[in-house]
């Protein structure tokens, strides 16, 4: 038992000790450097900042379907997690790390850190995720949610660009 | 100086003067000549795009028929060995003629690779540095422009000096400068093979021409191909003019011939088992051209004509019955130069491309374009040579003499075969 | 020394003097051959063109003269102001690709966006980048690879794509093959093509293992509307008819610091651009820390275009 235990923790403990250890390797690029986040969906709509609904509302962690507010965020990205995982239950209008330490939204790369530690790395060292701008110089960094939904991450499958014309049919 | 160039006017007009079979024969390759500009002029307005050639299949029928054609020229050592190096007489007498075949078809050649450029006005960059930019010895390219021209000026020179000479009642010295140019015109008649194989060696991304077995089978089928073509040329020389070719001399060539055609079938085989036994995806190109690859099938009957021809044309050649029959020994060339312009044209260059590099398969075919293009330069061959005999025939024949001296003096001779008789340091 | 360097004056000396004398030797010939869809261009820009001296043999003010020309005469062409640069490669630098293959989802994104770029024939079609598509089990299995797939959404199950361009080999066998040194290997590591030098004999493209030269069979068919007018002599001005072409891993963009058009427009982040001779680059990150391949090195061209599955090779277990 003991020993499962300590298998279970150990296991638990891995990725946030790559996490740590991919951080000492390449700087965080300057935030100047890293793309806006996306708007926020819906945000023309009034509902952003998050706080002003959310202030006044009790905090409920128990984990459930939404059925008045927020029905299209379906959580397909760590089952078993919950909003508060991510989202800072004492100020709505930030995010939150495992610590407890407050992250800004435009910071949300941070979040994402915790778990996918060498993910995270390459793409501090250029490799993970895309780049515009100069090869040698200044460039601009997709963060994550630039092209993941971080509610739902993976890639949805799109429709290809026309195949290219037959060699045959070249007149 | 002036002289001679007024001598060679005088020769000149002798190609003007024929009887109305000639003037028609004529007419109907500058007809065939008209189609192909035709269809030349329709290319280059609208670009090569006219051809069938694309992307995957970027060389088609005009590099096929390069191909052929540098066979052809090539295929003069055969009687340029026995005739200068051996003095074997009576081949001798009409190596000039395979000498003539050779201009011919180099000057095919060359057109062939001028229809086959984009930007043919651009061809001077080819050139060496003082004028163009030759990617000389890098490119293989580079080698087959200097060997094929240098061929061409090569059999140009020994044509012409020895009708000089002839025209003159003189016999030239194998001991003279003209004696070192037939020498050397032998080992580069092999070469514009050999560098057009190696040509084909070259694109190693392209497994297909990668056998070191290419040089030695183009030469062997040129030697095969390139006489047989002549046999018949030979038959029609001495019936539509004054020129006797005996038939022991023609039989001599058939020998010559079928040594060739065994050896170039070996090659083949050789190759074909190489290609084939081991299945690896290198054997890709060789299986669809002799079963076709996933269906697609437009070289099958190609090839399979070209493998029942040539084994058809050495059983007829191969047996002295049949050769020395002449009926048997003209279906026998025609079938060996058929079976061997396809195997060596389409066979060669269309399989090396297909499938492509990445693996497509496009089914080329030639275009009308192509077809009427090609068929004008042949014409336009059958043209030049027919032209070139007609300047040579009066020489030849001892009809036309000068004198060797600077007088303006023509007088005709009735010797008929006044040449190559009596010429004690050739003996020696 | 100084004789040296004497020899050398004389012999461009006598260079132009023979060139001269080719000039008035064809001069009569090149008057009759003047075609007549050119009428429209000045004789003395026909005769410039007809004799434009190779790219590497021009001095900066007779690349620049040549520019303007050119310049002029796409603006009659395209009526539309298109600007050719001649930047050279920069010290120091030698271009690498890396190409995640674990990543692409084979959507033509980069093919699109790199035919815009580079003002590439919309008809008859030309595109410089090659996407194949390969059953899970069959990679590099040319025979099975399918280059016309079209379904509805990408990426398909069971399978996964590989797009193929100018691998910008270090040994070329295309530059080998050129007969007049109309194509040859920039310091940068860049093949590159002289459109006024090619004669189009296309034996580049039958020494190319890759695919990676496209002809222009026909008259380039572009709308000025879509003409990117920012151009490189080398690299995407216009073409003509009868030249060979093929990637530059973006040269207008690439020496001025810029990523590819490529990089840039794949969704995915699939593709990686930088400098190989630097240890901090993209590209040289992903040859230390990734199984990287290249294509078809058994021919010994080595590419600079490294393909790469995305998993740490090594490090993660390495204690």
């Amino acid at each position: 038992m003991g020993k499962k235990l300590i298998a279970a923790v150990l296991f638990l403990l891995l990725p946030l000790s790559f996490a740590y250890a991919a951080g000492q390797d390449y700087p965080l690029p300057n935030p100047k450097d890293i793309m806006a986040r996306p708007a926020f969906p819906k945000a023309d709509q009034g509902l952003w900042p998050c706080s002003q609904c959310h202030s006044g509302m009790p905090v409920n962690y128990k984990i459930r379907k939404l059925t008045m507010m927020h029905q299209d965020v379906v959580l397909k990205h760590m089952p078993g997690g919950w909003c508060f995982d991510c989202h800072n239950p004492t100020n709505r209008d930030t995010l939150k790390l495992f610590t407890g330490q407050t992250v800004s939204f435009d910071q949300s790369y941070l979040v994402c850190a915790q778990c996918h530690g060498f993910i995270f790395k390459e793409w501090k060292a250029g490799l993970h995720g895309k780049r515009i701008g100069m090869w040698n110089g200044k460039k601009t960094y997709y963060q994550c949610i630039n092209c993941h939904w971080p509610h739902d991450p993976k890639f949805k499958s799109i429709k290809p660009f026309p195949a290219p014309i037959r060699p045959a049919d070249i007149k | 100086m002036i002289q001679t160039i007024k001598n060679f006017i005088i020769a000149w007009g002798s190609i003007f003067k024929g009887s109305a079979k000639y003037y028609l024969w004529l007419a109907f390759l500058a007809g065939l000549m008209a189609v192909g500009v035709h269809a030349y002029i329709g290319q280059a307005e609208h670009g090569l795009i006219m051809t069938a050639m694309r992307d995957q299949v970027s060389w088609g029928f005009y590099i096929s028929n390069f191909t052929f054609l540098v066979g052809v020229a090539a295929a003069a050592v055969l009687l340029v060995v026995p005739s200068y190096v051996h003095h074997d007489k009576p081949i001798k007498e009409i190596v000039i003629f395979a000498e003539m075949m050779a201009i011919t078809a180099l000057l095919m050649c060359i057109m062939f690779i001028m229809t086959d450029l984009g930007q043919p006005l651009r061809v001077w960059h080819i050139l060496p540095p003082p004028i163009g930019l030759m990617h000389w010895p890098s490119s293989l390219l580079a080698w087959d422009v200097l060997a094929l021209n240098s061929y061409l000026f090569l059999n140009i020179i020994v044509v012409f000096y020895v009708l000089y000479k002839l025209s003159r009642g003189e016999h030239y010295k194998m001991k003279s400068f003209v004696g070192f140019l037939i020498y050397l015109s032998i080992p580069v008649a092999v070469s514009i093979h050999t560098v057009t194989a190696f040509l084909y060696n070259a694109g190693f991304s392209r497994p297909f021409w990668g056998d070191a077995i290419l040089a030695p089978k183009f030469i062997a089928g040129a030697l095969s191909s390139g006489p047989a073509l002549m046999l018949l040329v030979f038959q029609v020389l001495r019936k539509v003019t004054d020129v006797k070719i005996e038939d022991k001399t023609l039989f001599r060539i058939a020998t010559f011939i079928t040594y060739a055609l065994a050896i170039d079938l070996f090659f083949i085989g050789s190759e074909v088992f190489v290609s084939f036994y081991p299945g690896t995806a290198e054997s890709a190109s060789i299986h669809y051209l002799f079963f076709g690859l996933h269906g697609q099938t437009n070289l099958v009957p190609y090839i399979w004509t070209s493998v029942i021809a040539t084994v058809v044309a050495f059983v007829l050649i191969l047996n002295k019955g049949t050769r020395e029959k002449f009926v048997t020994l003209n279906t026998a060339c025609v079938l060996m130069i058929v079976g061997i312009y396809l195997e060596k044209g389409m066979g060669l260059v269309i399989p090396g491309f297909t499938p492509d590099v990445l693996g497509e398969i496009y089914q080329y075919t030639p275009t009308a374009t192509e077809l009427m293009v090609s068929l004008g330069v042949w014409a336009f061959g059958a043209m030049v040579y027919t032209l070139l005999v007609k300047f040579a025939l009066p020489v030849y024949t001892g009809k036309l003499r000068f004198a060797s001296s600077g007088k303006e003096d023509i007088h005709e001779v009735k010797v008929v075969r006044p040449h190559v008789e009596e010429v004690p340091e050739e003996q020696a | 020394m100084k004789d040296k360097d004497e020899k050398k004056i004389e012999k461009r000396e006598l260079k132009i003097n023979r060139r001269t004398l080719l000039k008035g030797a064809l001069a009569g010939a090149a008057t009759t051959m003047l075609p007549l869809n050119r009428a429209d261009a000045s004789f003395k820009d026909f005769w410039e063109s007809f004799f434009q001296k190779h790219f590497r043999e021009m001095t900066v003010a007779e690349k620049q003269q040549v520019v303007q020309r050119l310049e002029q005469e796409y603006e009659r062409k395209y009526k539309k102001a298109i600007q050719i640069g001649i930047e050279p490669a920069m010290p120091g630098v030698l271009f690498g690709y890396g190409l995640d293959l674990s990543r692409c989802i084979g959507c033509r994104t980069c093919v699109y966006a790199c035919v815009h770029e580079n003002n590439q024939s919309r008809d008859p079609q030309i595109q410089w980048i090659q996407v194949l598509r390969f059953k899970h089990g069959d990679l590099m299995n040319w025979e099975k690879a399918e280059k016309y797939y079209d379904p509805k959404q990408v990426p398909e199950p069971g399978y996964f794509y590989m797009p193929v361009q100018c691998q910008q080999c270090e040994n070329p066998a295309c530059t080998r093959a050129c007969p007049t040194q109309a194509t040859w290997k920039e310091p940068d590591g860049i093949v590159v093509v002289d459109y006024n030098w090619c004669i189009g004999c296309r034996y580049c493209m039958a020494a190319c293992p890759y695919g990676a030269r496209h002809f222009n069979w026909g008259e380039p068919g572009i709308k000025p509307a879509d003409i990117n007018p920012v151009t490189h002599y080398l690299g995407n001005r216009p073409r003509y008819r009868g030249v060979v072409e093929k990637c530059t891993f973006c040269i207008q963009r690439t020496r001025k610091g810029r990523y590819t058009a490529c990089v840039e427009a794949c969704p995915v982040g699939a593709r990686k651009f930088g400098n190989l001779l630097d240890p901090k680059s993209e590209v040289r990150y992903a040859m230390e820390h990734k199984r990287t391949f290249r294509l078809k090195d058994d021919l010994g061209t080595h590419p600079k275009f490294f393909y790469f599955f995305d998993f740490e090779a090594g490090e993660r277990f390495s204690g």
